[in-house]
């Protein structure tokens, strides 16, 4: 018990930190893909704390709220997460959280928030279907949905669910909002003036939103670990290499339609759910 | 034994004398205190029977028997006859066959010494407290509603008499459902309900009401009818009668009852508004919105599911079992798919409720122990949540004229009351922490120990990414509040109020409370039946409470979030705006800013949808038909 308290108390304190420098690594690579030198590796840090010395400016009071809830909320998921909960509460309180941020959109009241929302809600149904089917991939794997359990597992997962693993990795692109699926906000610069959902937040606000983002991206590179959890430095290796191979296909797609997410998600999610799931089942 | 008869004659007997009571003042008090006299009783149902166990009760039913057959034949006669006036010859061909089978199979048993006619047990608790209590709290809300709704529609004949003689009648055939262990009786109460919803959803007999009450009744006559020929196997395999007990019938294992579970399935099927019978719920909208919400969430299709639920452990592990589940996830994924491109509210409600039920079937397909339980909990969830959410809906309706979502633009800054309730009643149909995720975080548990469960499994991934989708959407309409809303919040019947505030705080109440709900009522039940019981485990539980709490206590933070904020205006890519979004367009004109949803209508289409799950379901019922024909899969 105290341990699992260790780790959720771990998890927030450093998360944003090691998820700064995971975005500030991402920036530099990005450049140097580019041809140019890049931000120093603290400038996420930098923008964060810029942002809360700025004016407490808002649209509508309660876009606040609902931000806030969405910052607690994927704090929590996170924290639930590696303190070894049941990844099915992970996933489902992921949800919530997005569904406050969501919500936070639509209270702004204005053109390129609200189609920010609604594509950040093509987002979440693109990437929801997968989700669940990991989690039932990892109880088919180990017979728990408890992450403490799944992690302590003595084989790599990723050895008996394959596709799952292929088909996560797919889904990380839509939720760490890189190209070709960042349709509702992006990081790029090209894009910061008219920013997809959080158009209309500034200040602390959009702050929060940034927070989140690190808390979130750490939280995702943990489920990519989880899969080779038995062998945690392959395990590092492999979140190095799946989230550089994110970094590649940034830089190297241009943003597509959400038919084309919304489809390719949902059949990379099928054909991997069903054969993978299939095989275990009848095996 | 003398609360279960008061509980089925009590609200028969008001029935009759609402026929006679004009429209007034005392009609309506007398109303709220029949509903509260069938509240306080539910409850006491509910302090001596929660933790009894099951009960059986004696009653000598040869006398209540030839009541029941000839009410029935009187029943027939009067769909004869309007279906004659209306020449819906398919609907008489159905009542006389029904009626000739049903007397067919009386015939075919002789010296009935039925005993333990009635009976109750924790599922029955819990059934009678969702007619008793939500049932009774919609009844209390019709009296305003119906005011209002008949000021609306001044054209329309007032027979308001008739329509809340109905409700009673309706909520005495569920009491009557849910309490009988005689299957004659069941069937008997079963078709009462038939008759109800038949004459509430014509209950404007204007073109379209009756074309749409016929369709429901032609459906659920069908469905009536594969019950009724339980009764022919009954009479055939036992000729003393002794497996129309369902205990008995329960009792005799999958060997012998996969027959009757397969055609009592079927009814429950139609019944229960599963593909391919779900346009019947779906026309079902053309009645008052509080029958719509009976309809939903304690009559109707709770009898349903409520049969299916009850003969899961005959399906336990079985062929037939199986093939219901996948009518129930293929129905779950499909109608959810349909309520993204719907628009209107209470056609988002009647999909997914369908979705919802079909999550029960396949549960209480699979039939384990596990599946039983998310099956009852997702029964209770659904039925506080869609209650509240018609209801507000209806209220909502009136007092903005439209019952389209686009139209509820801002409704947290118009109607801020009506709108919170409406939040918090999609909030339990869909998110984390509340009710419904719980169940299905239960019914995937339950799918993973299935085998082929994996289908399943797909199916509910699929079909809850859906539900995310178009409530998610909904709330986002609700708390779009523009610059400075007028205030509608006036003029609502205070019986309106009366019913809405306990639904939700039994909203939130169900909530926090479901360990309890769990460990009192759904896991006794289980237990009886299976000897082992599924729980949530103490630390999800934990977890699961915490949650709620957060949700509930976040709203605070708006005291803060208030404080010493610049208000701005927006941004919109630089034009000028005014506060309430008008902005600049060309040529200086001013413009308002219109904001619509996505409805993705050109994939989740309705038409479209709608025939592949009728085609998917069709083959699957006739997959179960040919097994049970050829005796196989049992």
């Amino acid at each position: 018990m105290i341990e699992e308290i260790i780790f959720a108390i771990g998890f927030i304190i450093l998360a944003p930190f090691i998820g700064a420098l995971i975005g500030g690594i991402d920036r530099k690579v990005t450049a140097r893909m580019q041809g140019r030198v890049g931000p120093p590796v603290l400038q996420p840090l930098y923008d964060i704390f810029k942002l809360f010395e700025k004016e407490k400016a808002v649209v509508r009071n309660e876009v606040n709220f609902y931000i806030f809830s969405y910052l607690i909320f994927v704090v929590f998921t996170g924290a639930l997460f590696f303190s070894g909960g049941d990844i099915l509460l992970v996933i489902f309180a992921l949800t919530l959280a997005h569904a406050f941020l969501i919500l936070g959109a639509y209270a702004a009241v204005s053109p390129y928030s609200h189609v920010g929302a609604e594509r950040e809600l093509l987002q979440l149904m693109a990437v929801e279907p997968m989700l669940i089917l990991a989690a039932t991939g990892f109880y088919m794997a180990t017979g728990s949905f408890a992450v403490k359990d799944i992690a302590l597992w003595p084989e790599p997962v990723v050895l008996t669910i394959p596709l799952i693993f292929v088909g996560i990795v797919y889904v990380l692109t839509i939720k760490l909002r890189k190209s070709p699926f960042d349709l509702a906000t992006t990081h790029h610069a090209h894009q910061e003036l008219v920013k997809g959902l959080t158009t209309e937040f500034a200040g602390p606000t959009l702050g929060m939103v940034e927070i989140a983002h690190l808390y979130e991206t750490v939280f995702f590179l943990g489920i990519v670990w989880l899969f080779f959890a038995s062998m945690p430095w392959v395990g590092l290796a492999a979140v190095i290499v799946v989230y550089f191979l994110e970094i590649l296909v940034d830089n190297t797609t241009t943003r597509v339609r959400w038919q084309v997410m919304l489809r390719s998600a949902w059949l990379v999610a099928l054909v991997a759910g069903a054969i993978n799931l299939g095989v275990l089942a009848l095996l | 034994m003398e609360l279960l008869v008061f509980l089925i004659l009590f609200p028969a007997l008001a029935a009759l004398l609402f026929c006679i009571l004009p429209n007034g003042r005392l009609r309506d008090t007398m109303v709220i205190l029949v509903s509260a006299i069938i509240i306080a009783a539910t409850l006491y149902l509910f302090v001596l029977f929660a933790g009894a166990g099951t009960v059986y009760f004696d009653i000598d039913g040869g006398m209540i028997s030839q009541i029941m057959t000839g009410l029935e034949v009187v029943i027939s006669a009067g769909l004869l006859y309007l279906a004659a006036k209306y020449r819906q010859y398919i609907i008489a061909a159905l009542v006389v066959v029904q009626l000739g089978v049903v007397l067919y199979a009386e015939s075919l048993m002789h010296g009935t010494v039925a005993l333990n006619n009635l009976f109750i047990d924790p599922f029955s608790v819990i059934m009678a407290m969702i007619i008793g209590i939500i049932g009774s709290l919609i009844c209390i809300y019709s009296v305003g509603y119906m005011r209002d709704y008949h000021e609306h529609h001044g054209d329309m004949p007032d027979k308001r008499r008739w329509f809340f003689a109905l409700l009673f009648v309706f909520l005495a055939a569920m009491f009557g459902v849910v309490f009988s262990n005689s299957l004659f009786w069941l069937f008997f109460f079963w078709e009462v309900t038939t008759l109800c919803s038949f004459l509430l959803i014509g209950y404007s007999w204007d073109e379209q009401a009756r074309k749409n009450a016929f369709w429901a009744l032609l459906l659920n006559l069908i469905g009536g009818l594969g019950f009724a020929f339980t009764f022919v196997w009954a009479g055939l395999t036992d000729p003393s009668g002794g497996l129309v007990m369902m205990d008995t019938l329960l009792a005799a294992g999958p060997a012998v009852a996969m027959i009757p579970a397969a055609l009592i399935g079927f009814a429950g099927l139609t019944k229960a508004a599963q593909m391919p019978f779900s346009s019947w719920l779906v026309g079902a909208m053309i009645a008052p919105t509080p029958v719509s919400a009976l309809l939903h969430s304690s009559t109707m299709v709770k009898a349903g599911v409520y049969v299916i639920v009850r003969f899961a452990p005959i399906y336990d592990a079985s062929m037939v079992g199986y093939i219901i589940s996948l009518v129930g996830g293929v129905t779950f994924l499909l109608a959810s798919g349909i309520a993204i491109s719907q628009s209107n509210a209470k056609k988002v409600l009647a999909y997914s409720t369908i979705a919802n039920l079909g999550l029960v079937v396949a549960c209480a397909g699979i039939g384990t122990y596990a599946a039983v339980w998310a099956a009852i909990l997702l029964i209770i969830f659904h039925a506080v949540a869609k209650s509240l959410l018609f209801l507000s809906v209806g209220t909502v309706e009136h007092k903005i004229g439209s019952r389209d979502i686009e139209d509820m633009t801002g409704l947290l800054g118009r109607l801020p009351k009506i709108a919170l309730m409406m939040m918090i009643g999609i909030a339990g149909m869909f998110l984390a922490p509340f009710g419904m995720l719980i169940s299905k975080w239960a019914a995937l548990l339950a799918f993973l120990d299935a085998q082929y469960g994996f289908i399943l499994i797909l199916l509910l991934a699929f079909g809850s990414a859906v539900t995310v989708f178009f409530w998610t959407k909904w709330m986002g309409k609700l708390v779009e509040v523009a610059w400075k809303p007028e205030p509608l919040e006036v003029k609502i019947s205070t019986q309106e109020y009366t019913a809405l505030v306990p639904l939700t705080v039994l909203m939130v109440a169900v909530c926090i409370g479901f360990p309890l709900l769990s460990s009192y009522l759904v896991v006794p039940y289980v237990f009886g039946i299976y000897g082992m019981a599924a729980t949530l485990g103490q630390a999800n539980t934990i977890i699961m409470v915490m949650m709620v709490f957060m949700v509930l206590v976040m709203p605070l933070t708006l005291l803060y979030f208030r404080k010493d904020r610049k208000i701005l205006p927006h941004y919109v890519g630089g034009r000028p705006a005014t506060p309430d979004m008008h902005f600049k367009g060309s040529i200086g004109v001013q413009r308002p800013v219109a904001l619509g949803n996505y409805y993705l209508s050109e994939y989740f289409g309705e038409e479209r949808l709608s025939h592949i799950g009728n085609g998917l379901c069709i083959a699957f019922i006739a997959m179960i038909a040919v097994a049970l024909l050829m005796g196989v899969g049992l």
